[in-house]
């Protein structure tokens, strides 16, 4: 599909916009909260609106209620992680189109002691496996977000029902990554994360990486312009041009150059790049 | 342990550094929780004066309601309010979810029934000693809530600081309708639960010390308001 560049799209917002330009330079992105508490919108969004002078605003929550938000018109742009539901969101009329932005994996932390001896495996389901027989504790977002559908999609390959185990060794904390790392951290629980949000979080103890490098671990993320023809009260010129930009080469690098404790937390995989 | 010592140290450190940041989220806080401790008490104090003075069929259901309204969960009122207020809701045409309003609103209908029953309850107790006098004035109904509420008055700031604390120590409500957008609609709580998820505890209780301090200062304002104001009414 051809993608307008910068230019044409940032004139387009300016026709557009018109008289209630000042109030109207602004877009609201529904997000997953990995990406903001990573850090990565702090880092750039301020590049975007020097740019373009677009102001931003982040509402992060899962990626399940983020899309909820959305279809409620409550966003101007979708940036989540996980595709079928992205690709039902756009086959339901919300969305404009889905694009491939970035990329990192998931990986299953746990503490220093390894009850289910995981350690350094890299097969996510033989580990599912180990923790499920060992009936070692496990913490599981259970909040319909993109990282408690990959993980349930997971426990799906390795033939387990962690949920007939539910409040025994399986615990569904019903909140974020942050609240459910807390949470498992707290009861030396097992916990599936991204990687981003790992190696931003600060409260770590003696929790580290027990299993990673599984092929199945990968976690997309995908950015949706909101599809006007639904919703009216998108900013729809605005919304491009921050896609746009984030899937334009500028956009791309800013997200490759993007640091943590000297880690990259997001990998570009834009199309077309 | 370790960790209440560090906040300690980093919540003196916020202070002191006088962090933009910061003030821009303490300062919306208070803008956001006195606002509604305001309206709350201009939609609470009439209805709890009128259920206070008022013998009507039904009353005791109301105070059953009123009271029980009390124990609102946040959550449930950010739910209700981002259902109206959301672009699909009836209100939606407002664009006021995201913005301050949207959690000046939330927080009023949080905190509009406790302000009704205790001053519901305050405004009733002194009734009962009054309503001699005020039978043998002939006071109108309205005359008689105005004497009561000004006779009332620093029993009913008492009132409001309950309301304020209860709004500025909530989170629940004011995530869902205000996102927690920063430098938008994020404010102390919001701050305190995102730090949290962040896994920086010690942030995190540094600045729930802070919002503390706030509420004790704010409490410490109105308690010598009150004292100043009694002083002179005895010279």
């Amino acid at each position: 599909m051809p993608r307008p560049t910068l230019g044409p799209a940032v004139a387009a917002a300016l026709l557009f916009a018109g008289s209630a330009m000042a109030q109207d330079q602004s877009i609201i992105i529904q997000s997953t909260t990995s990406t903001a508490n990573s850090g990565l919108y702090d880092y750039l969004l301020p590049i975007f609106q020097d740019q373009t002078g677009i102001k931003v605003n982040v509402v992060a929550v899962g990626t399940g209620q983020a899309i909820r938000n959305a279809e409620n018109c409550d966003g101007d742009v979708l940036l989540v992680h996980a595709k079928p539901s992205e690709e039902a969101f756009v086959a339901a009329g919300f969305g404009t189109e889905r694009t491939d932005l970035m990329y990192n994996d998931f990986v299953i932390v746990g503490p220093a002691e390894d009850p289910a001896d995981v350690d350094g495996m890299d097969d996510v389901q033989g580990a599912l496996m180990e923790i499920a027989v060992n009936s070692a504790l496990f913490a599981s977002r259970g909040d319909d977000s993109g990282t408690h559908k990959k993980e349930m999609a997971l426990w799906a390959d390795s033939g387990v029902d962690p949920t007939a185990a539910s409040g025994e060794w399986y615990r569904e904390t019903g909140s974020g990554m942050g609240a459910t790392l807390n949470a498992g951290i707290g009861m030396g629980a097992y916990v599936m994360t991204d990687r981003a949000t790992w190696i931003s979080f600060a409260n770590k103890q003696d929790y580290a990486i027990k299993v990673q490098g599984d092929a199945d671990m990968f976690n997309q993320y995908g950015v949706i312009p909101v599809n006007p023809e639904k919703c009216p009260s998108v900013n729809i010129a605005a919304a491009r041009t921050f896609a746009d930009w984030l899937l334009s080469g500028a956009g791309q690098e800013a997200i490759g150059a993007y640091k943590v404790a000297d880690q990259q937390l997001f990998f570009p995989n834009a199309p077309d790049n | 342990m370790q960790s209440i010592i560090d906040a300690l140290g980093l919540a003196f450190a916020l202070v002191f550094s006088a962090d933009a940041d910061l003030l821009e989220i303490v300062l919306l806080s208070l803008r956001v929780s006195l606002t509604a401790a305001a309206v709350a008490c201009v939609i609470g104090l009439p209805i709890g004066a009128l259920v206070a003075i008022g013998r009507f069929r039904g009353r005791n259901a109301v105070l059953i309601v009123m009271n029980a309204l009390m124990g609102l969960p946040p959550v449930v009122v950010g739910l209700l309010v981002y259902l109206h207020l959301s672009r699909s809701g009836p209100l939606g045409f407002l664009g006021l979810l995201y913005t301050p309003t949207a959690m000046i609103i939330a927080q009023t209908i949080l905190i509009a029934p406790i302000v009704a029953a205790l001053s519901r309850q305050v405004l009733e107790d002194l009734h009962a000693e009054y309503a001699e006098q005020f039978r043998s004035l002939c006071l109108t109904r309205i005359q008689t809530v105005r004497a009561l509420i000004w006779d009332a008055r620093y029993s009913l700031l008492t009132v409001g600081l309950a309301g304020f604390g209860r709004a500025v120590a909530e989170v629940g409500a004011v995530i869902i309708v205000g996102g927690n957008i920063d430098h938008m609609t994020r404010v102390m709580t919001t701050a305190i639960a995102l730090e949290t998820s962040r896994g920086d505890l010690a942030l995190a209780l540094a600045l729930g010390i802070i919002l503390l301090v706030i509420s004790l200062g704010v409490n410490a304002a109105v308690q010598s308001v009150r004292m100043t104001a009694a002083r002179q009414a005895y010279v």
